[in-house]
Parts: C-alpha cells; structure tokens; sequence
C-alpha cells in the first residue's frame, strides 16, 4: 500500500536572492512558510509544482515539501525544513532576523 | 610569495568577464538552471540552503596582507561581514547575492585571488603544508610544485569535465600536515642520492567510501611531475566511471581495477606524453621558484620573548601551545586559533582578518596561511615580536591557546548553510568546546583531534579524526555516530565505528564519557588519546560510550 499523501506545500530558491522561497495560493512567492499554499491532493500537488516549473526564469530547485497544518498556517515536519524556514543556528542570520 | 603576471592578470579578467556575461544570460532567461549550473560551480557559486555561496581558492593556503584585507572587504561589502575558512584551504562566503558575485569575483582578481576550480567535476585548489617554507623539518617549500600544477590545471582543456571532482595535496615535510594520504592524488617531496623528487600516492579520500591512497610511484623526479600528473588525469579521465556519481572518484578506479594495473596504463601514457614537455614547464617553474625564496629575516634578542614568557602566564600557555617550531631558532611559526571557545570553528569577521593583515605586514613579512584544520597561521615571526603579536591577537579574541586540543575542531558547515548535509556539525562543536572548557580539562587531556562531518561526504574529515562524528538523519532526527583511532598524519588511518549513534543532546555526554575513561586507562600524563587507544584497543572506550545506556535500558 503507498503512503498516504500528507499535506504539502511548494518550496525552492529565489534566483537572485537565493534565499528560501514559497507558493501562495494566490501564486505569488512568499519568504513566509506560513503563507505558504496547504495542498492536501496529489493530483493538485503535481499541478502546482508544474506551474513553479515554469518559472524558472526566476526560482531555481522548486519541489514538494512536507508540512502539517498549524494554526498560523503550514509548519515544518522535517529540521531541514525548519531551518530553511529560520535560519542558521549560529547566527541570527536569515528568515528568523524578520519573523 | 607568487605575483600575478600579465598574463595571469589579463587570463583572470577575462574569466570574470565571461562568467558575468554568464550570469547576465541566467538572469534575463537565456540560460536555464540546469545549463547555467555547471558554468556557476566552476567559478564556485552553489546554492545553498539559505543563500548562494562563494567559495574563494586561497591556493595551497598562502595569502599576502593584501589578499586577506580584501577578503575582509568582501565580508563587509557583500556579504554579513565574516568568511569561513575551510578544511580545502578556501574561503566561503554564505550569503552573497547572484548579481554581487561578478563584483566580488572582480574584486578577488584586483589582488590575485580568484574562485575557479573550487566546484566541479575539475582539477580543484591544490593544497598544501600550512607551515611550508618555514617549518624545521621540510625538505623544501612545496608551494612553487603547487603554484606550477595550479597554472597547469586552471582551465586545462582535457580535464574541465572530469567524472567527478579531483583533489591534489602536496607537502615537503615528512610530518605530512595536508593529509596527503586523503586525496586523489597526495604528493610528497623526497630525495633520492641528493636529487629531489616526489613521492606519488593515488587513490585516498574520505567521503562515502573511504580510503587510504597507495603508493603510485615511490620516486618521481621533479621535472617529471606535470607529464606525470597528465598521465594519471588522462587514465582517470577515460577508466574512471561516469554510470554512477558514487562510483566515479578516482579511488574506486584504483579500488576496482587494482594499482598494477592502473600504474601500467599510467606509465604507458607517461612515457608517450614525457617527450612533449620540452622543458617550458621547467622555466616556468624557476620563475616560479625565484618568487617564493625566503623572507629577509631579521635577526635580533630574543629577551623579550623570554620576558613575556617568566612574567606572563597567559601568553607562556599561548607560546607552549599555539607555537611551532621554525627553522630559524629565533622565529616561531604561530597558530591563530579560528576556534574560540563556543564560536563557529573556521569563521573570522571582517575586523579579525584586518588584525591578521595587520599582523602579516607589521610582523610576520607579509605572509599568512590557512590551515585544512580551519585555522590562521603567520608562518614567520620573529621570537622577540611574539608578545605584541600575542596582544593584538588578545584583543580581538584571536588568542585562544588549543591549537592541536580538544576544542580545536574541524567541523564542516553542516545543515546550517549546507545543502547536502543530513545533520548539523557547528552546534555540536560549539557544545564541545565550551563543556570543556567549563570543566577545565583541555590542557590536561593534551593532543586531541575531533573532526565533524555533517554528512557522509565527509568534509569535516571525520575518518581521521581521533575522534570523528558523523551526523546523519535517523527517521526526521539528527543523531551523530561516533569512530575512533583516525589518524590524519604520515601514516594515515580510518577510524572505527564504535556503534550506535547518539541522539543531539546526547553527544556532548558522549564524548565527556571517553574523555574521563582516557584520562582514567592512560599510561601517564605523555601517552595521548590516540596512543591509549593504540594500545588498549576500542573495547573500554565502548564500554564507556555504551555501558550506562545498557544500565539504564536493562
């Protein structure tokens, strides 16, 4: 049996920053994950990382992370996934001198 | 120290030119990601996990003042205002902007200085012994071999799309500080009745699969190192597998088809090659030589190194430990420690590089050097200068004395900037090195090395670690495996897994376990970790890892 599919978001690199990047709904990048897009459908997950694939005019790497849902939006699963959404630890460097 | 030529200066323009035109046509959409990629790795842009990174060659470790105030200004003006210095003898700069790193290359060029080769499946910064030129016990300065290969090998047509990248470390002392044994191909300088030459190993490195490089030739003469390193590059080059990227480094060609056989091949091809090197190589290389003679050093009292030694505590643990011997006995070669206690092992703000320029130019005749253990080193100083040297450094939390100690650490970035990395390394260093520095053991344990590596590619070197930690992703959780008994020098070893790994908050306690059991099973304050180890083997220092947990389980 195959894993059932868990909520979703679409993540990757903006091209001239480089720095951590999210789909809206609304398809805009965000720098936030909690305004990230939730996607709970497969089928809705591959579309949506289409539509990123194209723009790679302006992102770079764009895939499919695993997130669950909180109150503020999506949360991360994963550390990598929460660092990328922070920053380093050794620094206050990054997305978590802004949040 | 090697000065630009024209030629060299003009090359470098025109490098830089050409790669900006690169990024323009990346930005404005004329160049795709997977077209733009290797193009940027060759000049050393990665995308990281929150920004690009630069990683700048300082090639085989030695910088001017110049250079390194220029490093500084980069800090500043692209970038949050401080490097990292590597274990490959480069520095890397984690958060400059797409658009910036042309500027930046520009700048690096302006002082010679320059990022090519430090990525992709090409002939990388060939490094070298941080104390070459001045150490007691070399053979001779390795560095103008090193310059020569480093002229040799920047965009050399045949091995720009190699299968897989290919690292070279040189050294002249038989002490072997590059841990030549580690790479593609390790270099060490002999003599054989008088004339000088090298020894050739092939085939070592650490990563996924690690190995111990063997001897390819035992006496290369001097002027046939070019045409012979050309032959091992060709023979990797169309031997070497291209299937699979876990397959394809030079050791598993070796590993696969055994060193006879990979030394007929490069015989055959060194002795069709041989004739075509007509002795240009040669001129080039005595020019080279002329650059890099010794400083004019002075002579003088050494009084008030002895002063400052009787009177002053601070600066005697200093001198016992951050010291080297240099081969005038009245200089030193000093050790600027880049790991104070509980700081980022290898980091140094834009102000800290000024001091050491500083220091370079006032002290320490204009040379500085990186060491692959992520430390500064002014390779000259006068014995008499030390204690100013000392102070400058105090004053801007350059004076740590644990050079070669147990908060000395190697450790790669890890999952705080890497892309690659499955676990963090600087926190756990971090830990480390300030637990015991609370506890007050450092000096008593003595000579300590542990190397961290925040995933199996093992950039933090942890194999040869006398104490390696390795972090991996255990089910979504950091959790660190431990090895023991690697050695880096002469006779290079692999250490041993010892078990399970351990939990984030579980390995500072780990390793404080086999420290109290060390200094419990030594034979005297003089026999080190590794020599204990040596001598008892693994199974105490399992039993101190592993038997509480067993208690606690049971």
């Amino acid at each position: 049996m195959s894993r059932p599919f868990g909520h979703k978001i679409v993540t990757a690199s903006d091209l001239l920053a480089g720095d951590v990047i999210y789909q809206t709904a609304d398809d805009r990048w965000s720098r936030q994950l909690d305004e990230a897009e939730l996607i709970t459908d497969e089928a809705h997950a591959q579309l949506r990382l289409l539509h990123a694939d194209r723009q790679q005019g302006h992102i770079v790497g764009p895939y499919l992370a695993e997130v669950r849902p909180g109150p503020r939006g999506p949360e991360p699963i994963h550390f990598r996934e929460a660092f990328r959404a922070t920053g380093p630890s050794n620094y206050a460097h990054g997305k978590q001198t802004d949040l | 120290m090697y000065r630009y030529t024209d030629f060299d200066t003009a090359f470098l323009a025109s490098r830089n030119a050409q790669f900006r035109a690169q990024v323009a046509r990346r930005i404005d959409g004329s160049l795709t990601e997977d077209e733009f990629k290797p193009l940027r790795l060759m000049n050393g842009v990665y995308l990281q996990l929150h920004a690009y990174m630069l990683r700048v060659a300082i090639p085989y470790g030695t910088l001017n003042s110049a250079q390194m105030r220029q490093l500084a200004y980069l800090a500043e003006r692209w970038d949050k205002g401080y490097g990292h210095f590597t274990t490959r003898q480069n520095i890397q700069y984690n958060w400059p902007k797409l658009r910036d790193i042309p500027d930046m290359l520009d700048a690096l060029g302006a002082v010679g200085l320059h990022a090519i080769q430090t990525s992709g499946n090409t002939i990388r910064n060939t490094t070298a012994d941080p104390f070459a030129g001045a150490a007691a016990d070399e053979i001779a300065d390795p560095r103008p071999l090193a310059e020569l290969i480093r002229q040799w090998s920047t965009d050399h047509p045949e091995f720009q799309f190699l299968g897989r990248k290919f690292k070279i470390a040189i050294t002249g002392s038989p002490k072997d500080r590059a841990v030549t044994k580690a790479h593609d191909i390790g270099l060490r300088l002999v003599e054989k009745d008088g004339a000088p030459g090298l020894q050739v190993l092939i085939g070592g490195g650490l990563g996924r699969t690690p190995m111990i490089g063997q001897v390819l030739r035992d006496f290369l003469p001097r002027a046939d190192l070019l045409p012979y390193l050309e032959a091992v590059l060709a023979t990797y080059n169309l031997l070497g597998r291209r299937d699979n990227k876990y397959k394809a480094r030079i050791k598993i060609t070796v590993h696969e088809h055994g060193i006879e056989q990979i030394r007929q091949l490069v015989e055959a091809r060194f002795a069709e090659i041989r004739p075509d090197f007509t002795g240009a190589d040669q001129a080039l290389l005595a020019e080279i030589e002329a650059q890099f003679a010794a400083p004019a050093f002075h002579s003088g009292d050494t009084a008030p190194y002895d002063a400052a030694y009787e009177s002053d505590p601070v600066f005697r643990s200093w001198a016992d430990t951050n010291l080297a011997r240099h081969r005038r006995p009245d200089h030193a070669i000093v050790s600027i420690s880049l790991k104070a206690h509980g700081e980022t092992p290898g980091d140094a703000s834009a102000e800290q590089m000024r001091t050491m320029a500083d220091l370079a130019a006032r002290y320490g005749y204009d040379e500085l050097r990186i060491s692959h253990e992520q430390n500064v080193i002014l390779p000259h100083v006068h014995r008499a200068d030390l204690p100013a040297v000392h102070a400058a450094l105090k004053a801007q939390g350059l004076a740590t004395a644990n050079i070669g100690l147990i908060s000395d650490i190697i450790a790669c970035p890890g999952m705080d900037y890497c892309a690659l990395a499955t676990a963090r390394s600087i926190p756990i260093a971090q830990e480390i090195a300030t637990r015991f520095e609370d506890l007050k053991l450092e000096h008593d344990i003595g000579e300590m090395k542990i190397k961290i590596s925040g995933c199996i590619n093992a950039c933090g070197h942890h194999h040869v670690g006398h104490i390696g930690i390795l972090g991996l992703d255990r089910a979504g959780v950091e959790n660190y495996q431990i090895t023991l008994g690697g050695d880096g020098g002469p006779d290079a070893t692999l250490g041993s897994r010892t078990g399970p790994g351990f939990p984030a908050d579980e390995i500072v306690p780990a390793i404080e376990r086999l420290m109290r059991a060390y200094l419990a099973l030594r034979d005297g304050r003089d026999e080190t970790f590794l020599e204990t180890y040596r001598r008892l083997g693994a199974e105490p220092f399992k039993s101190a890892l592993y038997d509480s947990a067993r208690t606690k389980a049971a």
